[in-house]
């Protein structure tokens, strides 16, 4: 039997000097990996962009950490960056049409155009999306998008009658219309439903004063105005039967839990939400940023985005959509994200029955949103 | 330790009415100086920046420091925002009334029909919805109060209902009472068991009726701590966001709504620096015309 030996008097063998030495140098650049603390990356972005089920597997991945700061509305946005000094935000996620002002404020730095996969984009739009680009440079990348038309309950409206904004002024339905409240989306689709089409954003002062009729009109019929929390609660619990201003991003969550409610583009036309990534003005990890986004844009970064436990949204690249299919046919299946279907998101844009969300041309953000604040007391 | 008469006889000649005034005077401002350090840096000056913010502009969603009027001519001259005052000081007098009508009889059982140990757990336990988060306890309110809540389960069950009660103003109310109700239960109690007893007894013994004795005695003597009750009651509601928005469904929307409002929508902080200082000046005005009436002497 061995006698015990104190560890600090025991003489090591050469060949036990040899191997805790390999064994160590072996190891350290994993002990140095664990131990390094990780890179912080400041993120701006709607709610969820920044959790475990879209960034952890980059975080290991890359020893890096999100630290997200959640807004909504691109106002917000806009106000929460101008009030922070320049290099605060690492990656910001931007909707689209709100690119071009952060561009203009020299908030956003320039993009490379040949480090993203611009040949694997499901619609040629998106390549050269509006706003993103300037004077032939790159400032964002668009990721995702999304619809907005009719969010309804199935139990209080037809599928036929959800297919035209007129189902908001169902008498079955009075008191019981919900507003995300954003004046955007909502004033919108008022506009398509007031027939300017293609034209929604860009309207004269009649066309103007006709929406806000239109707009003032549904008032007896709205039960609330509601933030996210608010939209899914009311929704889900059935105090709200017919929502405006949503689409799929909301009720498709809903919608997985059994909820009876869903979201679909009327006859009139629907609205597209359209997310993109921006590298904050002095930033210094934009070659990290720049990695993530590409990551946001390969199959498996599409798949993730598509599936967004905070707000499902569609896929932008072929490869993105094709792996979504192979993993989730169901989910792919829902959306409508697969070749052939009717709802193809797709084949929506390229019907024309999709616009693209965008600030107003000829009123003032500060037109429709007094509008708005004069509609919620009406 | 025996004290020579020589230093007694000095220390008496070096406490002069004079030198002890001046002393208490040193000691109590010693005393006051955190408190005044306090109110101006953390409520003084702040306000003093809101009333400056309210006259600053800002361009591309960046405040800028100016002198204008712009912000308040533009508030002020906005149908809406009347109508959001209107209806905010609306609903918080009505809550104060509500409140204060519960509250008073459950505080006069606590007060005056109680041992003195259940008085103590009962405010004990009014206390115990403080330590929940307010927002918890509004949010779980929609349980209740939904169309396929509690309530209307329970109503439904004698062929009543179902009755829309979120997104109302009656579930601002609502709201408004789990914010308020515990804390006036524990003010009025504390101020109706301050009140002399015997002056209770006598009137009963001079054989005023039970009614009249709280009318003429029981509120006339609880007077400062009723109103103070009430006041704080009002400054609560009127200040209040969670429940108008949770609950009233933001339809149509409170002036504390109205503030996320301007600030959410362009930035506009000096607008809703506007609307700020405007809530606070009425809140003053509550505050002092209420505590003018709780400290009033009583007039034969």
């Amino acid at each position: 039997m061995k006698t015990k030996g104190s560890i600090l008097t025991h003489k090591p063998s050469r060949r036990q000097v040899l191997a805790y030495g390999g064994a160590t140098m072996l190891s350290t650049p994993f002990i140095s990996r664990a131990w390094a603390a990780p890179v912080e990356i400041n993120m701006l972005a709607w709610y969820g962009h920044g959790e475990p089920d879209i960034v952890s597997e980059f975080e290991a991945a890359n020893n890096v950490k999100f630290k997200p700061k959640y807004y909504a509305g691109g106002d917000n946005m806009l106000g929460l960056i101008a009030q922070s000094p320049p290099g605060t935000y690492d990656v910001i996620l931007s909707d689209g049409e709100f690119v071009q002002q952060l561009n203009a404020a020299g908030y956003i730095e320039e993009l490379n155009a040949a480090d993203y996969p611009f040949d694997d984009m499901l619609y040629g739009d998106f390549q050269k999306f509006p706003g993103h680009w300037k004077d032939g440079k790159l400032y964002s990348m668009m990721v995702r998008f999304g619809h907005l038309g009719v969010s309804y309950n199935k139990n209080a409206i037809s599928a036929e009658e959800a297919m035209s904004y007129s189902c908001f002024w169902k008498p079955e339905v009075k008191g019981k219309v919900g507003h995300f409240d954003w004046h955007l989306p909502s004033l919108g689709m008022m506009s398509l439903y007031d027939g300017n089409g293609a034209g929604l954003w860009d309207l004269s002062g009649s066309q103007w004063k006709k929406v806000q009729a239109t707009t003032l009109s549904l008032r007896p019929q709205v039960g609330g105005y509601f933030d996210y929390g608010g939209t899914f609660n009311s929704l889900k619990n059935g105090e709200m039967q017919a929502m405006c201003g949503i689409g799929d991003w909301i009720t498709g969550v809903l919608e997985k839990d059994g909820a009876p409610v869903g979201s679909v583009v009327p006859k009139e036309g629907g609205i597209q939400w359209t997310e993109s990534y921006c590298i904050g003005k002095g930033s210094e990890k934009a070659e990290i940023v720049k990695k993530f986004i590409q990551y946001m844009l390969s199959p498996a970064g599409q798949v993730k985005s598509a599936k967004m436990a905070a707000y499902p949204g569609f896929a932008i690249t072929k490869s993105g959509r094709a792996k979504l299919i192979e993993v989730d046919r169901k989910e792919a299946k829902r959306t409508g994200q697969i070749d052939g279907m009717a709802n193809d998101p797709i084949t929506l844009v390229k019907e024309g029955r999709i616009h693209y969300r965008n600030i107003p041309v000829q009123q003032s953000l500060e037109d429709w949103n007094d509008f708005w604040s004069e509609y919620k007391n009406a | 330790m025996p004290v020579s008469g020589k230093r007694t006889q000095s220390a008496l000649v070096e406490t002069t009415p004079k030198r002890l005034l001046s002393h208490l005077l040193t000691f109590k401002n010693a005393v006051r100086l955190p408190i005044i350090i306090w109110q101006a840096l953390f409520f003084i000056a702040p306000l003093m920046f809101m009333v400056a913010m309210s006259f600053f502009i800002v361009r591309n969603y960046r405040m800028t420091e100016a002198f204008e009027m712009k912000n308040w001519l533009k508030m002020m001259g906005r149908d809406y925002f009347w109508d959001s005052y209107g209806l905010t000081i609306g609903l918080a007098t009505l809550a104060t009334l509500v409140v204060m009508t519960v509250a008073f009889p459950a505080a006069y059982t606590l007060a005056f029909k109680v041992s003195e140990n259940t008085r103590r757990w009962a405010v004990f336990l009014l206390i115990i919805p403080f330590f929940t988060s307010y927002l918890v306890r509004i949010f779980s309110w929609y349980v209740i109060l939904a169309e396929s809540g509690v309530i209307n389960a329970m109503l439904g069950y004698i062929g009543l209902g179902p009755y829309i009660m979120l997104n109302t103003k009656f579930g601002t109310i609502v709201g408004y009472m789990t914010l308020t109700l515990p804390l006036v239960i524990i003010l009025q109690t504390l101020s109706l068991a301050n009140i002399d007893r015997s002056l209770v007894e006598a009137a009963h013994n001079l054989g005023c009726r039970p009614w009249r004795t709280v009318f003429r005695i029981v509120l006339p003597l609880a007077r400062t701590g009723l109103i103070i009750a009430a006041v704080f009651c009002f400054i609560l509601s009127f200040g209040d966001f969670v429940s108008p928005y949770y609950l009233g469904g933001s339809k149509p929307p409170t002036l504390p709504i109205l503030i996320v409002d301007t600030v959410k929508s362009g930035q506009q902080w000096p607008r809703a620096a506007v609307v700020a200082v405007v809530m606070m000046v009425t809140l003053f005005i509550v505050a002092f015309g209420g505590i003018a009436a709780a400290y009033r002497r009583r007039v034969r």
